[in-house]
């Protein structure tokens, strides 16, 4: 019961205090505000990506590989893979005719297009080359319509399926399908339209995209004339033995003596994963570093200041001494002033990574959370009463008589 | 039982290669209700028998009897609780918190004895309406008179209610006309009764004491008690 007088009549102190001395106190707290600022944006950002990443990467599942000329992440120098061939729709189909009968294979090329309907003009729509096997792999579902079947791509078809973006933006009031839209100078039937996907990692937008039969993009609808070969193997459990399986069937194909390197990559989501964990820890640490070395830098201008403080009000705690304040009372006094000094610092940083996360939320996916911002509180009283505790004890420990002589 | 009784307090202070004799060997009683006033030349060691008694300072050596109990080897945390409960300290130049008002600096003893609220805005109030201050709570130090503010400091020592109320130099920051309201102040609480000990570089102020007590180089160089004046 005492002890909460004490601290009540330590929080009035700390207040007044604080009061009389204001821009010293904002001053004094810059690092715990800088601290508290980086703290919280870099989990406002790691959490953000994490969110984006997540319904991303969901939508494509992770047991989906891709083999590519390139691999997604870069294990070799680029110029040994400059040498690797190039893998084409044959590669696909040889690929298909020897693939695991439960496998589902889509041979995929893409390019970036611009379509018209009348007189509407979509640049920059990204086209998609794909085999009806797309509906699996891509785990696609639809507004309207449906998607071309494996004889329409055999048949080289001129049928497309719309990105959500692309179909409001030609057919404001529905009724896409059975029109026809063009891309570059050839006329495409539209069978379906895609639902819609929003932004993968919150940035590039999923639903301005076409889609039509790979078999028709050699035709000049693409700069590379590559594709590469999805294969949704089905099941997340032995993915290693399967990715394995995949690697074999390729080299079946490319006819690769044993003691050659693959000439191709089997890249999956999984790496994808695992790099996307590597970057967000690296922030992190990254962030915790600049945390740490801030609130440091800032719990020694607390200690100074709380110093300064013990010092010019010697007399105040020899009056208080005087008047039968034990030890703990002053100790209480002068470490609640330091934490509210931070705590204010922290409110202070708080406010603005605020600011900041709801500035940068427009263009990049960022969310503050409600634990981010308690812990940054905690974070920072904690280093007032660290910081403040050398100050305080040596006000504490003042012989009552030399404090009240003291001018 | 005496209220006081230091025997063979001596308290010596280092300074360098030089000791210091503030107190030499004093031996003291002073019983409950008695109005004493210490005199002395500049240096002598009042101040220190003060604080001693005060319980602000320990002495180096000897033994200090506070109401029965033994205060010279206490610690610093007992020594605190001892100030707060048994001792009421009215200083030369006030000490009072600058950036509280009068009511607060009253509560002030009243806060570290553990005192709630309200029953401490109440003992406040009335131990500044005895002061004659009860329009004035809620000034500030610097918003009040030399005069006004000894009065807050004389109401915070006086609020606990302690066995003693100790005043070094009560009236040396103020002129003689308030010198003397104060010191009407203490002949009426030496009246109901209250042990009051003051240190005075003035003749006539120490005569309004019943005793004087005269120190010189540390030492009681004459114990003197004086008739009532009728
Ligand atoms: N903290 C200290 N360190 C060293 N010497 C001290 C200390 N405090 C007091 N003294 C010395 O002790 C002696 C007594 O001092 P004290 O303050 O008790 O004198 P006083 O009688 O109150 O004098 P005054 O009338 O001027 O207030 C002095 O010689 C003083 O210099
Ligand atoms: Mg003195």
């Amino acid at each position: 019961m005492k002890l909460l007088l004490e601290m009540v009549e330590g929080l009035r102190i700390a207040w007044d205090a604080i009061g009389a001395n204001k821009l010293r106190a904002v001053l004094t707290t810059l690092g715990i505000i800088i601290g508290i600022v980086t703290v919280t944006l870099m989990g406002a950002a790691i959490r953000g990506l994490n969110a984006a990443f997540l319904t991303s990467v969901s939508a494509v599942g992770t047991d989906v590989f891709f083999i590519q000329k390139w691999p997604w992440f870069n294990e070799e120098p680029w110029w040994k893979l400059l040498k690797r061939r190039e893998i084409y729709l044959a590669d696909g189909h040889a690929f298909i005719r020897k693939a695991n009968p439960h496998w589902h294979v889509n041979l995929q090329s893409v390019g970036v297009r611009t379509l018209r309907y009348g007189h509407n003009v979509a640049t920059g729509v990204f086209l998609v080359g794909n085999t009806e096997t797309a509906v699996v792999t891509d785990d696609l579902s639809f507004s309207a319509g449906r998607y071309f079947t494996a004889a329409e791509v055999e048949g080289h078809r001129p049928v497309c399926v719309l990105g959500a973006d692309v179909a409001r933006n030609f057919f404001p009031h529905g009724q896409a399908v059975g029109r026809r839209v063009r891309i570059d100078d050839m006329a495409f039937e539209v069978i379906g339209v895609l639902e819609k996907k929003g932004k993968f990692l919150g940035i590039e937008n999923l639903d301005n995209t076409a889609h039509i039969p790979v078999t028709l993009m050699g035709r000049g609808f693409t700069f590379f004339p590559g594709i590469r070969i999805a294969v949704k193997v089905g099941g997340l459990a032995h993915l290693e033995d399967a990715r394995e399986e995949v690697r074999a069937v390729m080299r079946h194909v490319r006819r690769l003596p044993p003691t050659d390197p693959d000439d191709f990559s089997v890249n999956s989501l999984e790496a994808f994963i695992q790099k996307f964990t590597q970057v967000s820890r690296i922030i992190g640490g990254v962030g915790l570093f600049i945390t740490g070395l801030s609130l440091f830098v800032g719990g020694i201008g607390i200690m100074n200041i709380m110093f300064v403080s013990v010092t010019e009000r010697t007399r105040e705690i020899g009056v208080r001494k005087a008047v039968g304040a034990k030890r703990r009372a002053i100790l209480i006094q002068f470490l609640i002033e330091a934490a509210v000094i931070c705590l204010l610092g922290g409110l202070i940083g708080l406010g603005l990574a605020t600011l900041i996360t709801w500035g940068i939320a427009r263009f990049f996916p960022a969310t503050l959370s409600l634990p981010i911002a308690a812990l940054a509180l905690g974070v920072s009283a904690l280093t007032g009463i660290l910081a403040g505790f050398l100050p305080a004890w040596r006000a504490a420990r003042m012989n009552p008589v030399d404090a009240l002589r003291s001018e | 039982m005496s209220l006081i009784r230091l025997q063979n307090i001596s308290r010596r202070y280092q300074m360098g290669t030089e000791t210091i004799h503030a107190l030499r060997e004093v031996s003291l009683e002073i019983q409950r209700g008695e109005y004493v006033a210490i005199m002395g030349p500049s240096g002598s060691g009042k101040s220190t028998l003060m604080n001693v008694l005060g319980c602000l300072d320990s002495p180096t050596s000897g033994r200090y009897e506070l109401n029965g109990t033994d205060v010279s080897e206490m610690d610093d945390n007992e020594l605190a609780e001892v100030r707060n409960r048994e001792i009421g300290f009215v200083f030369q130049t006030f000490n009072l918190l600058p950036r509280s008002n009068a009511l607060h600096n009253v509560e002030l003893p009243l806060i570290y004895a553990g005192v709630h609220a309200d029953e401490r805005r109440q003992t406040a109030l009335t131990a500044l309406q005895q002061v004659g201050l009860g329009d004035r709570v809620h000034h500030r130090p610097n918003e009040l008179s030399g005069g006004q503010r000894q009065r807050v400091a004389v109401a915070r020592a006086l609020v606990n209610q302690p066995s003693i109320l100790l005043a070094d130099e009560p009236t040396g920051n103020l002129d003689s006309k308030t010198g003397e309201e104060i010191m009407a102040l203490f002949e009426e609480l030496a009246q109901k009764g209250n042990t009051i000990i003051l240190v005075t570089h003035e003749e006539d102020i120490a005569r309004q004491a019943r005793r004087i007590l005269r120190i010189r180089d540390g030492l009681i160089a004459s114990d003197e008690r004086l008739e009532r004046k009728s």
